[in-house]
């Protein structure tokens, strides 16, 4: 189990606990965090999981693939920290990683 | 009862069916700080989980009923949703607020929403009752497929819509046979233009299923009770340990019909998926709804649909206000290639393709007076992601650009 504080657009914070290999999309839909659709279930296929990354995590992470990096090319509100969630798996390296939700995923 | 002003928190919101869209409109009730009790009725002995990959990540063991369900079971106390599973409305009755269920007391609502979804089309031809013949909507149906496809095993295919073409694909890649029976002369007759069929068909064959095209099936033939062929109208038998029936679906709105909600190939819906009783909302596969951006009305089978509605029922109830509507858009998974379709290609009158369909990444550009109305996209995001803006904004794009793949999908807008 590792820890994800998801922050609302409007500041809400939302601490969950998530099991090695979940995607941090899963943790956020099976807690209901509000602000994460995932319309496709973690296909890739929609870019409505989009998350910002807090600094201190991004190097920890995977390279984005090259579908996800279209994908979120394409996607509204994009920062150079932005990622899809549902590419992102748990680990025990990213126990305590902040993601920030943007204002909306369409 | 307007979209500005919230709703007594005591509200009994009751919701028939638990699928993607029932259970999502509880979930999207609760993230919007619906406190009032939520009953949530549904058929199926497992709490809502995701269809799409039933015919995908399941048939192939990649995905278990935890990855599938929408939210684990304990979500459903923790948020008091009063969840019955194996449990389905037999009537409603609009002038006392009260449905009849299959088991236990009649249920009052103030608000009711409709999410019994749609159901497998059956064939009414010979030998539809043997063991084997089979349809692809419940995880239930997916479970007897997946046991059906060992290796060596022969699944034959009655119609070339999506889901024959997805369950093809994964017996496939679990060393089955697969044969794909359609009525028309191409797969995907109904849903995709001539060169995305052709491309799906090219790219399956190539990966060994086989086709028969332009043939009627007579009858299902079997041994002890068991299906053993498919016999076609022009009296060949193909051979097969299992038959999986995908000729589309038909809405469940019987109850509403019998209610006297409008309905017309589903139950009647507004932009905010409300019936024709304004105490009556309905989602998903279930419903016909406007579709602003083709002036018409539609019957969708998505789930991005069903999450649409789900929302703009949320927002009803808990007085926020709707959300402009969204293009609709689709997805599917055959082999190692990801399809994405947004938009609908209604009223179209030119077609562009964007990449070489023999490198198995390119899009197909519908187009209406040189604006595009629909993308199918073949592992190719940049054009379905930036083909669902254009769909939605409808700019003009110039025509030498969008097929000219050496140039960014952000610049072919005029």
């Amino acid at each position: 189990m590792s820890k994800i504080t998801f922050v609302e657009h409007n500041g809400t914070e939302h601490v969950v606990e998530a099991k090695t290999g979940l995607t941090v999309m899963e943790a956020a839909v099976k807690n209901n965090v509000p602000g994460i659709d995932a319309d496709c279930g973690g296909a890739c296929a929609c870019a409505t999981c989009h998350v910002y990354i807090g600094e201190a995590w991004l190097s920890k992470l995977d390279k984005p693939s090259a579908m996800e990096e279209s994908m979120l090319d394409f996607a509204e509100n994009v920062e150079p920290n932005s990622r899809l969630s549902c590419q992102i798996k748990m680990s025990d390296a990213l126990d305590g990683i902040v993601v920030t939700l943007p204002e909306s995923q369409h | 009862m307007s979209d500005q002003e919230p709703m007594d928190p005591q509200t009994r919101v009751v919701i028939l069916g638990a699928g993607h869209g029932g259970g999502s409109v509880a979930a999207f009730l609760r993230q919007y700080g619906f406190a009032g009790p939520i009953t949530l009725v549904g058929e199926e002995p497992l709490p809502p989980y995701q269809r799409p990959p039933l015919s995908k990540a399941w048939l192939k063991g990649e995905a278990t009923a935890e990855s599938l369900a929408l939210k684990p079971l304990e979500f459903y106390a923790e948020n008091n949703i009063d969840l019955r599973l194996g449990v389905h409305a037999v009537a409603i009755d609009r002038a006392s607020k009260t449905v009849t269920v299959s088991e236990g007391s009649p249920i009052a609502y103030d608000v009711l929403v409709l999410a019994m979804g749609a159901r497998a089309r059956r064939l009414t031809i010979p030998g539809s009752d043997l063991m084997g013949v089979m349809e692809l909507r419940t995880a239930a149906d997916a479970e007897k497929l997946k046991a059906a496809l060992g290796a060596g095993k022969t699944l034959a295919v009655v119609g070339g819509g999506y889901v024959g073409l997805e369950a093809a694909a994964s017996a496939i890649s679990l060393n089955a046979n697969a044969v794909i029976i359609e009525r028309e002369h191409r797969v995907l007759a109904r849903v995709a233009c001539e060169q995305l069929s052709n491309f799906f068909q090219s790219y399956h064959a190539a990966r060994g299923v086989t086709f028969e095209l332009s043939a009627g099936v007579e009858a299902f033939v079997g041994d002890q009770g068991q299906v053993t062929g498919v016999k076609l109208a022009d009296g060949r038998t193909i051979g097969c340990d299992a038959a999986l029936v995908g000729v589309g679906a038909v809405p469940n709105d019987e109850i509403a019909k019998a209610a006297g909600l409008e309905c017309n190939n589903g139950v009647v819906v507004d932009l905010a998926a409300r019936t024709s009783d304004p105490a009556i909302f309905a989602v998903g596969d279930l419903t016909q709804r406007p579709m602003p951006l083709y002036s018409r009305s539609v019957r969708l089978e998505s789930v991005p649909n069903a999450l649409e509605q789900a929302k703009a029922v949320a927002c009803a109830v808990t007085g926020r206000p709707l959300a402009p509507p969204e293009v609709p858009w689709f997805w599917s998974d055959q082999f190692d290639l990801k399809l994405q379709i947004a938009g609908m290609p209604f009223d179209a009158d030119e077609i562009l393709i964007r990449g070489d369909p023999d490198t198995a990444k390119f899009a197909v550009f519908h187009l209406k007076q040189g604006c595009i109305q629909a993308v199918e996209a073949v592992n190719a995001a940049p054009e379905f992601m930036a083909g669902k803006q254009l769909v939605a904004s409808q700019k003009p794009v110039a025509r030498d650009k969008l097929v000219d793949m050496s140039i960014s999908m952000k610049l072919v807008a005029v």
